[in-house]
Formats: C-alpha cells, sequence, structure tokens
C-alpha cells in the first residue's frame, strides 16, 4: 500500500527582485503513513513551514515550486489546477495555524466557523456538520459540547479556542492534518491539555498529520516519526523514540542540548556577592497597581496587588506566571510607564516617582527596559548605529568619535559583527535583532535591566544563546535583572530568585531552589509539572497526577476576595479559600508562601 | 537566504539562520514605467509648455489661416476646426489652438493642484500627528472640527466659499482646495500617527525620557513617510479632479487662462458637432491622473511584496 503522503525530492525556491532563484528547500523527501503523525522540526528559517504547506499544494507568495513531486494517495498536488486544489485543500488535506485568537472571526458564532468548511465543500448538510461538530467537541473534551456552537469566540480561552482549530480542520473529516505550531503561543498548562486532545482526536479520527514545531519536547509526546530540518535539507528521519534517545546527527543533538531540562533545584546559575550593596537595586513595596480611572485608590481593574519584590545588585529575580497574571504590568509599573496607585517603587534605596515624566534623567538611565518582541521594539527606519547611539547621546553625552567607539564596544558585547553598525532592523535575524534590543538597554549603562520575556519569540537553539549572553553580562557588569517569563524552566536557568505571580498576586517566593523543591505551592507544583520532558511517554504520566486533573486550562480570575487559585488547586477547603484572603507563610531561607494550607499539607 | 556567504557556510556550521531579507528597492512594473514616462512628460510641460505652444493660450486664430489654397471661401469657420497642420488638436469654441491651450493650462491644472495638495498635507499631517500624540481633548476637540467640515459635500463648500469671496483669484482657489482636501488627509495622519505611537520602540523612546519633537520627527514621521506619500498621489489625483470640476463649473480659473477642467466645459457644445475639441483636456486629466495611479500602485504592491516577504518563515 502507498503512503498518503509521499514528498519526493521537493524544491522550493524564493524568486528576488532580479528574478534570481535562491533555493529554500533543497530535494526533501519523506512520508505519511495514515494514522500516522509526522513532524517537522527545525528553526525559524529552516523550511518547516513552506514543506508543510506544500501538502496543499501552496505555496507562500514570493515562493514558487522548482522541482520534485508531493503525492497524496499518488496524485501529484503540485501539478493539480486551481479546481482540483481547491477541492483538496479543506476536504481531503486541513490546515491548522499557530494563532487561533487570529484565525477565528469574532463576529461569527463558533458553531458556524467549525462547520463552514465541510458544508461549503459540499460533504454533509448543516445538521449532519453540526452533530459533527458536537462530537468532536466531546472528543476533544471541550466543556458544554451541546451549547459550544453557539458562543462566540471570545467566550472561550485560549487553549479551547486551539482545540476549536482542531474541530474546523477535522470536522470534514480531513486525511491529513497540517498542524503548524499548534501550541508554541500557549502557557505551559494550556499546552499539556491541547496536547492530549490532539493526541486522541487523531488516534480516534484515524488521521495523518503533519506536526510543525521548534520544540522538541513537545514532538516526542505526539508525533511517531521526526524529521529534523536545517537550512532546507533533511538532518535526520526517524521515529520519534530513535531521533529523541539516539540522535545520530550532530544539529540533532545540538536541538537536544538547546532544550532546557525540566525545572528543579540546583540548576540556578551562580551568582557571586561581589556587587552588592546594602540597599536593594531595585525594591517594590507593597505595589498595587491596574488599569482604568483611579477611584479611592484603587484602579477600575486591579493587575497586582500586595507585591514585594527586592532584587540585590548584580542579582536575577525570575518573575513567571500564566499569561493575564500581571508579569508585564509589574515591570511596566518598575519602569514608571504605568504609575502604581498605591505602593512604593526605591531605586537604591530612594523613592521613585511613579510616572516616568517626573523621574529624573539619571533614573532613568539607571533602569533599563527590554521589550518582549525585538521585531517591533527597534524603529524599521532607524539604521543600528542609530539606534544605539541615541542612548549614549542621551544619557552620557557621547559624540563622534567616542559614540561610534563605544558602539563597536557594545556590539562586540553582544557578539555581533561590528559591519552590523550599519543596518537596519529588517536586516538582521530575529536572534540577532534582540541581540540589538538588548545592546540598546546595555547602551545607557542601566544598574537594573527589566526583561520582559525576551527569549519567548526565539528558537530554542537562539534563546539558549541568548540566556548564556545574559549569565555573562551578569557577571561581567554587575547589573541586577528582572526576568520576566512564562517559561519556568528558563527562569530555574537563569534567576537565583523566583516570585511566582498568579493573578495579580505573589503565591510563592524565594531563592530558586527553595521554590523548585517542596515545600511547594498548589499553583507552582502545576506549573512546574505542566513542563514537557523530553521523552516519549511523557504526556501520558503528567495527565495522571492530580494537578493535572484539577486545575488546568481554566480563565485566570481576579478577585478582590479569597485565594484567586481557589477553583483550580486539587487542595482548596470551601468555605475558607473562596472567602478569606490567604495568609503568607514565612518559612526558612527568605522563602514564602501565600496559602492557608499550612506547611504539612503542602510538603507532599 | 540574504548572503551568499552565509548559505554556503550554513551546513557544516549550524548558524543562525537569517529569516529576515535585505531591504528591497522599488521595481517598478511596465504599467509604472509608463507612468512615470507621462508623469514626466507632463513635468516637462509646465516647465517648457507655454515655450513650445505654436500660439498664446488667448489667441482668437485669424480666419485668413483656415483658407484653403485654392479656394474662394473668404470667411471660413474657424471655431471647432478639426486637427490639420494649421492646429495640430483642432480649435476650440472661439477658435482658440487646443495644443497651446492645453500646454498653457498644465502649468496652471498642475500647478495649483500640486500647490493645493501640498497646502492639503501641511495642515493635515500637522493637526493629524498633533492630534495623535497630544492629549485626549486635544484628539477630541481636533477630530471633531474634523469631522464637522469632513460632513459638508466639499463641491458645495467650496461653491458657497467661493460665492461669498466673489471670484476670488488663484490663491483663494489654491486656499480653499487645501482646506477642504485637509481634512481626508488629518485622518490618515492620524490614524497612521495613533498606530506608530503606541509600538514598542516609541514606548521604548518614551521609557528613555525622550522629549515629544523627538518622537515626532525621529519615531513618528520616518514611519509613515512611505503610506502618506502613496496617500498624496492618489490625494493629487483628486485635487485635480476637483479644481477641474470647479473650472466645469465656472468658478474656478477665469477665462481668458486655460485650465483643462474648463476646457471640457467651455466646449461642450462641440460634442454634438462631432468636435474632439472637448475630448483633448480630457484626455489630458486622465492620462496624468491614471498615470500617477499606476504609479502608486506600484508603491504600494512594493510595500504589501514586503510583508508578504516578511511572512515566509
Amino acid at each position: 500500500m502507498t503512503a498518503l503522503l509521499e514528498v519526493d525530492n521537493l524544491r522550493i525556491s524564493a524568486r528576488n527582485d532580479d528574478d534570481e532563484l535562491t533555493p529554500i528547500v533543497k530535494g526533501v523527501s519523506f512520508k505519511v503513513q495514515r494514522g500516522e503523525v509526522v513532524a517537522l522540526i527545525g528553526e525559524s528559517g529552516s523550511g518547516k513551514t513552506t514543506i508543510a504547506l506544500s501538502s496543499l499544494g501552496y505555496t507562500k507568495p514570493g515562493l514558487e515550486f522548482a522541482g520534485g513531486e508531493v503525492r497524496i494517495d499518488g496524485d501529484d498536488v503540485i501539478s493539480m489546477g486551481s479546481d482540483r486544489l481547491r477541492s483538496l485543500r479543506g476536504q481531503r488535506v486541513a490546515y491548522l495555524a499557530q494563532s487561533a485568537a487570529a484565525t477565528f472571526n469574532p463576529a461569527l458564532k463558533i458553531g458556524e466557523q467549525v462547520t463552514e468548511s465541510a458544508v461549503l465543500h459540499g460533504l454533509m448538510s448543516q445538521e449532519q456538520a453540526n452533530e459533527r461538530a458536537e462530537h468532536l467537541y466531546r472528543a476533544l473534551e471541550l466543556p458544554d459540547p451541546d451549547r459550544l456552537g453557539n458562543r462566540y469566540p471570545h467566550q472561550v480561552s485560549g487553549g479551547q479556542l486551539q482545540r476549536l482549530m482542531a474541530a474546523t480542520a477535522l470536522c470534514g473529516k480531513p486525511d491529513l492534518l497540517v498542524l503548524d505550531e499548534p501550541t508554541t503561543a500557549l502557557d505551559v498548562t494550556t499546552q499539556i491539555e491541547v496536547l492530549k486532545a490532539f493526541k486522541s482526536v487523531i488516534k480516534q479520527e484515524g488521521a495523518a498529520a503533519i506536526y510543525v514545531t521548534h520544540d522538541l519536547s513537545v514532538v516526542a509526546q505526539i508525533a511517531d516519526h521526526i524529521v529534523v530540518l536545517y537550512a532546507g535539507e533533511i538532518q535526520e528521519y526517524g521515529t520519534a523514540d530513535q531521533v529523541v534517545n539516539q540522535p545520530s546527527h550532530d544539529y540533532t543533538r545540538r536541538l537536544m542540548h538547546a532544550v532546557r531540562p525540566p525545572p528543579a533545584a540546583g540548576q540556578g546559575d551562580e551568582t557571586s556577592a561581589a556587587h552588592e550593596r546594602e540597599a536593594p537595586a531595585l525594591e517594590v513595596k507593597d505595589l498595587l497597581a491596574g488599569y482604568g480611572s483611579i477611584k479611592d485608590g484603587e484602579p477600575a481593574i486591579t493587575v497586582l496587588r500586595d507585591v514585594n519584590v527586592a532584587i540585590k545588585r548584580g542579582h536575577s529575580v525570575g518573575v513567571i506566571g500564566e499569561s493575564g497574571c500581571g508579569k508585564s504590568t509589574l515591570a511596566r509599573v518598575m519602569a514608571g510607564l504605568l504609575p502604581a496607585a498605591k505602593g512604593e517603587v526605591r531605586l537604591d534605596g530612594k523613592a521613585l516617582q511613579p510616572a516616568l515624566q517626573q523621574r529624573s534623567r539619571e533614573e532613568l538611565q539607571k533602569i533599563q527596559f527590554v521589550f518582549q518582541m525585538a521585531d517591533t521594539a527597534l524603529n524599521p527606519r532607524q539604521r543600528i548605529d542609530r539606534i544605539l547611539g541615541r542612548p549614549l547621546e542621551f544619557y552620557h553625552g557621547l559624540k563622534g568619535d567616542e559614540k561610534r567607539r563605544r558602539i563597536g564596544e557594545l556590539l562586540k558585547m553582544v557578539e555581533l559583527p561590528q559591519e552590523f553598525a550599519g543596518r537596519y532592523p529588517e536586516e538582521l535575524s530575529g536572534g540577532q535583532k534582540q541581540r540589538i534590543n538588548l545592546a540598546r538597554a546595555l547602551a545607557a549603562s542601566p544598574e537594573v535591566l527589566l526583561c520582559d520575556e525576551v527569549i519567548s519569540a526565539l528558537d530554542s537553539i537562539v534563546g539558549a544563546n541568548v540566556i548564556e549572553l545574559l549569565k555573562r553580562l551578569r557577571k561581567q557588569t554587575g547589573v541586577s535583572f528582572v526576568f520576566i517569563s512564562h517559561d519556568l524552566s528558563t527562569v530555574a536557568s537563569f534567576a537565583d530568585e523566583i516570585v511566582v505571580l498568579y493573578a495579580g498576586r505573589v503565591v510563592e517566593q524565594g531563592p530558586v531552589n527553595a521554590v523548585l523543591s517542596p515545600p511547594y505551592h498548589p499553583y507552582t507544583r502545576l506549573l512546574i509539572s505542566s513542563v514537557p520532558e523530553l521523552r516519549v511517554g511523557w504526556l501520558e504520566e503528567a495527565m495522571q497526577t492530580q494537578e493535572a486533573q484539577a486545575g488546568i486550562d481554566r480563565l485566570v480570575t481576579l478577585t478582590k476576595k479569597g485565594c484567586p487559585f481557589f477553583d483550580r488547586c486539587p487542595l482548596a477547603i470551601k468555605g475558607t479559600c473562596d472567602e478569606q484572603t490567604p495568609p503568607v507563610r514565612r518559612l526558612a531561607n527568605n522563602h514564602s508562601i501565600e496559602c492557608h494550607l499550612d506547611e504539612a499539607h503542602f510538603s507532599q | 537566504m540574504t548572503e551568499p556567504a552565509n548559505t554556503s557556510a550554513a551546513p557544516t556550521q549550524f548558524d543562525e539562520l537569517p529569516d529576515a531579507p535585505p531591504k528591497r528597492k522599488i521595481k517598478l512594473s511596465w504599467p509604472g514605467k509608463i507612468g512615470v514616462s507621462i508623469v514626466v512628460f507632463w513635468a516637462l510641460m509646465v516647465i517648457i509648455g507655454p515655450m513650445i505652444a505654436p500660439y498664446h493660450e488667448a489667441d482668437i486664430l485669424d480666419e485668413e489661416l483656415f483658407i484653403v489654397p485654392g479656394s474662394d471661401e473668404m470667411y471660413p469657420d474657424t471655431d471647432f476646426q478639426p486637427p490639420s497642420k494649421i492646429v495640430y488638436l483642432g480649435s476650440d469654441y472661439i477658435g482658440r489652438d487646443i495644443l497651446s491651450r492645453i500646454l498653457y493650462g498644465a502649468r496652471t491644472t498642475i500647478g495649483i493642484s500640486v500647490l493645493a495638495t501640498l497646502l492639503a498635507y501641511l495642515i493635515g499631517v500637522t493637526a493629524g500627528i498633533a492630534a495623535a500624540v497630544g492629549s485626549r481633548f486635544l484628539d477630541m476637540s481636533l477630530s471633531r472640527v474634523n469631522d464637522a467640515l469632513l460632513s459638508i459635500p466639499s463641491i458645495m463648500f467650496a461653491l458657497v466659499l467661493i460665492a461669498a469671496l466673489n471670484s476670488p483669484g488663484i490663491i483663494w482657489l489654491i486656499i480653499i482646495t487645501g482646506v477642504i482636501y485637509a481634512t481626508s488627509v488629518f485622518r490618515i495622519a492620524r490614524s497612521l500617527g495613533v498606530e506608530v505611537m503606541v509600538s514598542d520602540f516609541v514606548e521604548a523612546a518614551k521609557v528613555r525620557g525622550e522629549g515629544l519633537w523627538w518622537i515626532i520627527t525621529r519615531e513618528i514621521l520616518p514611519n509613515i513617510a512611505m503610506p502618506l506619500a502613496t496617500d498624496f498621489g492618489l490625494r493629487f489625483v483628486w485635487v485635480i479632479l476637483f479644481i477641474s470640476s470647479l473650472s466645469f463649473l465656472g468658478l474656478g480659473v477665469q477665462p481668458p487662462m486655460s485650465d483643462w477642467g474648463s476646457m471640457v466645459k467651455e466646449n461642450l457644445p462641440g460634442l454634438v458637432l462631432g468636435s474632439y475639441a472637448p475630448l483633448m483636456p480630457a484626455f489630458a486629466i486622465a492620462s496624468l491622473t491614471i498615470s500617477v495611479n499606476m504609479i502608486v500602485d506600484d508603491i504600494s504592491a512594493h510595500a504589501g511584496g514586503k510583508l508578504a516577504k516578511r511572512m515566509i518563515s
């Protein structure tokens, strides 16, 4: 029997302005059997998405097929006319894009959107399609399957939307699913749930799938075969077990190396006390902050409550939590972009004005903000030397040769070649842009760097390089870091203190080793157990734990009374946890946990 | 993908793969090239048109010119004559040379339109950026005033103003057109400005402590220049049509000065006589406006192409 999808010596090229062809995909061959999941893995620019899209007979604008065949059930899709392609897409091959939030139309009900393509292709009547959709909601373990179709996209959570995308794709019973990084943008707790649903529904439906990702730990959970790509060429191709456990190629080993081990005590970087001073470099006290107009000392929407964090000189504090927990808000309050409603921000022991307009230039210089997306944080119309030169000129009054020399030093510091000074941001890769983004903050010679998810948008190898760079900078310069991330493994390998935020409250706080070893706050335990491990079969094991079953994928709700984690907590005490603000329990070694349960309970 | 050096070294060293294409230059398509040559031609005519015109724009040609050698007709018709060696594009309703009038008219029509569009941009962009970066109150007041102006039909508005000023000169024509078109420029400049204002790099400049002037001139203006340039081309076309329609109604450029719009109007009776006279200036208007549009299309396709390239991962 022939395979469902056969990609045979596929070549795809990009045509530039001078009509020259640059090969993007250079002779790739692999097969997908029925009922099998094949993962395409590689960094951005490796051509993985381009290859996956070719199974739909599609290339992105500017690209064209240069040779080879892509056969579905023996039919070559590259040579198909647009009529046949139209019936192929959506009926036999379905595509699942990365961001569900951007794919769903907010003005239409979910049910209409899920069934649309199946009905449009005439595969089934509206009634049949509705029934099929309901069946899929159940299979994907979505809440309230009878009425879900009548809701609008904004009424369900991000993880649920991602699963609804899968329902949309599966509704027309396609033979092949193309999943393009479907869990990359999700929090770990959501990711685990989505992965589980995808895996079981693919098995149930007997569909085949191509799974595109850069995350090797995710691949290990879901794929049968793995294709490792680099620069448009296959580096390694084998069963998941074989690639994960006995990687034979150098590049695969490098990818494996860049996957951070699951967070555990003892991974934190050694930090010396050499740079410490009496007062902490940056400190926030009893902070209350939020958005909207302030009434009676409280903003309309309170995002942060009772936050106390201190960063010693030369140390780094990791702030961790799911999206919506207030991590970025905390950084914005520190930087003065969002004035706090109550509480203080102290720099070197001196209280700062809440709004940045009132802070002095010297104070501004000492706290630098590194934005999450280097793509948008660098002005596309300015050359790198102007981007880096401005803070030098602005804070230190450097000009001419001196400025040029310093720009050279900064580029060297972030390990970029000198000639990048003359380039524009769009001529750099994602990792290089992030380095420039860092260099700009360093140009001010700050005392505290606020890093907001600086490596979240980067591939694992690039991200690991940036982390190494940060560690080196901390040693050399004695800069303190506030390191914000939703990825616990990253924080565990970089910070020496961790602050766990949940719905605007600090639920646990302390040195890395104390936070990452028992006793845990129930939420910290959930976070730790949700980080995928790089081994086959981890997903099944993880789903058995009580945290996973109780607390995964719920909307984070901000509450004024009680513990915000109440409805997700497997150990919650009804009547206490939902009514009273939990007390802060101080444990040894500056470690504190905010919970009604005592130490004995959460030690288990 | 971008540098050959990187690609060739890649398979062994596993460098970071570049994912951003190098800057592209605008490459004109065939319609774009035609557009550019026609626009250049008219720009040239603005400068040298009156010099190469066979007659003056106000000259009513002598009947003698039209006497066919060998015929005994003493008083031939001079109006609405078909193209001939004497009048290359024919003559108009009182016997003036159409070609000369079009060449002279290029200077008035294009000159007035360019000045009016520039004025519209000066007012619209200044107010738009002010609304984008200013306080909520400033934004609201500017926007509402703008909405009020925008709600008046532009031709009616211009007619009322011109009538009130009792057939003013060309300067007032430019000012009135500029103000009317500033309203739509304001909207575009404001929305582009608001978009850039919330971008991370502007926020980065604010965190650095930069002043408003620096943010406007270094961060915002360079980033909205390209879409505004595209819009400038389109707006210019609208202004030409607007000035032409005013002249067509008899309220724009006053005789004996020639202007493409008024030429269409005054020669309209010729249509029933089978004359080309009203078609020639109409063709001039069409050639210029369509050419500008074709260039604008190329520029926006370039911007779109860059977007598409960025999507390739």
